[in-house]
């Protein structure tokens, strides 16, 4: 009970945090739709070629505009030492690395359900016609995304380029996770159901964030402390 | 039963040593003066003995546990180089958030006290971002206390505090000690150090110089201490 209140302590403290300062929201809200907007003006939207590639795409921005948020993460509990405080506190590793993944997830998804919409409009695809099931598979990899992120957040956090390493460390570790949400995402959005080979890659993204959750709560107070 | 058994720690960065074969050990209720020149291994020490960081060979138990055991760290109040409070919450806020990480009962009642202590009450809900220096500085102190912790590990104390916040650092540990509390102080302000210390440590270039009781010759005369054990 102590465990579930510290890692909600430490998911509260870095939502009002953020939503204080806006710092990662902002960057990464513009980022996507920036990029969400220059795309429409590369592809044609109404061919079926742009819409074979909706589900690459959408994941392409999610992913960077994921990890400018995975970014902040650590970075901000350098300012005043205040990681050495969190480290020093009974705070077992894994509660403070699941407060803050949770922090992240609900950021990241916060960002996907405003670039859906303004997806839909920019690409002319009818999301909503697979509603529960795109639901499914955007929980399922923004939390493999937010978890894989977060470790690699708190390994960058006090390396002098961490906004260019965490990029460079987290896509190579996340690409079973985005091929599968890839796969998934693209019939989807066409409005067909999950069906025939298409659960092998559901059964990919649900072991994906099984075995990286464990490892990752295994090995964090490693990566914290050294 | 030891405050602290510090238990032959040696610290490498890469090749280089940065502690080699330190080893005392801390009796509950002693304040002991951590003392060296910039670069002697002082910080490197207490980071370890605060677990924020893990030795190359040896061990470090507090209150004859591991000082990485989660529960011991409850036990421990820490004031390092940085306030360690964020600036975009507020002074309330940001003792109650620690307040609950240590689990202790009635947060809100602690928090409140603690502002009371320390004067910030009246500004209990303002952001950090906008304090003055010595506001923030009153408040990290409360951060150290909130929790009331039996073994506290002050790096620096008195450096860059006001002389408020040092009158109130002074009589927070004097108030701990008498209470029995322990305290370990790394500095190289040997006056102030030594007015509260009960023992010094010595580290010389990461190696233990000297450790004992703190005398009347080294509050007569603080140079006598690195004139004796350590470099002239």
């Amino acid at each position: 009970m102590l465990f579930l209140r510290q890692t909600l302590t430490i998911a509260a403290k870095d939502l009002r945090s953020e939503l204080r300062t806006k710092e990662a929201i902002n960057a990464s809200l513009s980022f996507a739709l920036v990029i969400l907007l220059l795309f429409s003006f590369a592809f044609d939207p109404t061919a079926d070629t742009t819409r074979e590639i909706s589900g690459g795409l959408l994941w392409l921005v999610f992913a960077f505009a994921g990890a400018l948020i995975l970014n902040r993460s650590f970075a901000r509990e350098l300012e005043n030492d205040c990681l050495d405080a969190l480290i020093a506190s009974p705070v077992p590793g894994p509660a403070l690395f699941l407060g803050k993944v949770l922090a992240n997830y609900a950021l990241l998804l916060g960002i996907e359900f405003v670039c859906l919409p303004i997806f839909g409009i920019f690409y002319n695809v009818r999301w909503t016609q697979q509603l529960p099931s795109l639901a499914l598979v955007l929980l399922l990899a923004s939390w493999g995304v937010s978890v894989v992120g977060t470790v690699f957040s708190a390994l960058t956090v006090n390396m002098r380029l961490r906004e260019l390493m965490l990029p460079m460390l987290v896509y190579p570790m996340l690409i079973p996770c985005l091929m599968a949400a890839m796969q998934l995402t693209t019939p989807l959005l066409a409005g067909e159901p999950i069906q025939g080979d298409l659960y092998a890659w559901l059964r990919m993204l649900v072991g994906f964030d099984i075995i990286f959750t464990a490892l990752a709560v295994m090995l964090i107070d490693t990566v914290l402390i050294g | 039963m030891r405050a602290l058994a510090v238990e032959g720690v040696w610290k490498f960065y890469g090749d280089y040593p940065a502690l080699r074969e330190i080893r005392f050990d801390v009796e509950p209720g002693q304040c002991v003066a951590l003392l060296g020149r910039n670069g002697a291994g002082k910080t490197t020490l207490l980071r370890i003995l605060a677990g924020l960081a893990r030795p190359s060979k040896g061990a470090v138990k507090v209150f004859e546990k591991d000082s990485l055991d989660r529960a011991t760290r409850g036990q421990i109040g820490i004031l390092g180089h940085g306030i360690a409070i964020y600036d975009e919450l507020s002074a309330y806020e940001n003792l109650r958030l620690f307040a609950g990480l240590y689990g202790i009962e009635q947060p809100d009642k602690w928090a409140m006290h603690w502002l009371e202590r320390t004067g910030l009450e009246r500004v209990k809900d303002g952001l950090v971002r906008e304090f003055s220096r010595g506001m923030r500085q009153r408040l990290a102190v409360a951060r150290a206390f909130l929790h009331n912790p039996k073994l506290l590990m002050l790096d620096e104390p008195f450096t860059s505090l006001d002389d408020r916040a040092i009158a109130l650092l002074q009589g927070l540990l004097r108030e701990s000690l008498a209470a029995g509390g322990t305290v370990i102080m790394s500095t190289h302000q040997l006056r102030e150090a030594l007015e509260l210390a009960t023992n010094v440590v010595l580290i010389n270039r990461g190696k233990l110089a000297h450790t004992g009781a703190r005398t009347q010759e080294m509050l007569d005369d603080p140079g006598y201490l690195y004139r004796t054990y350590g470099e002239a």
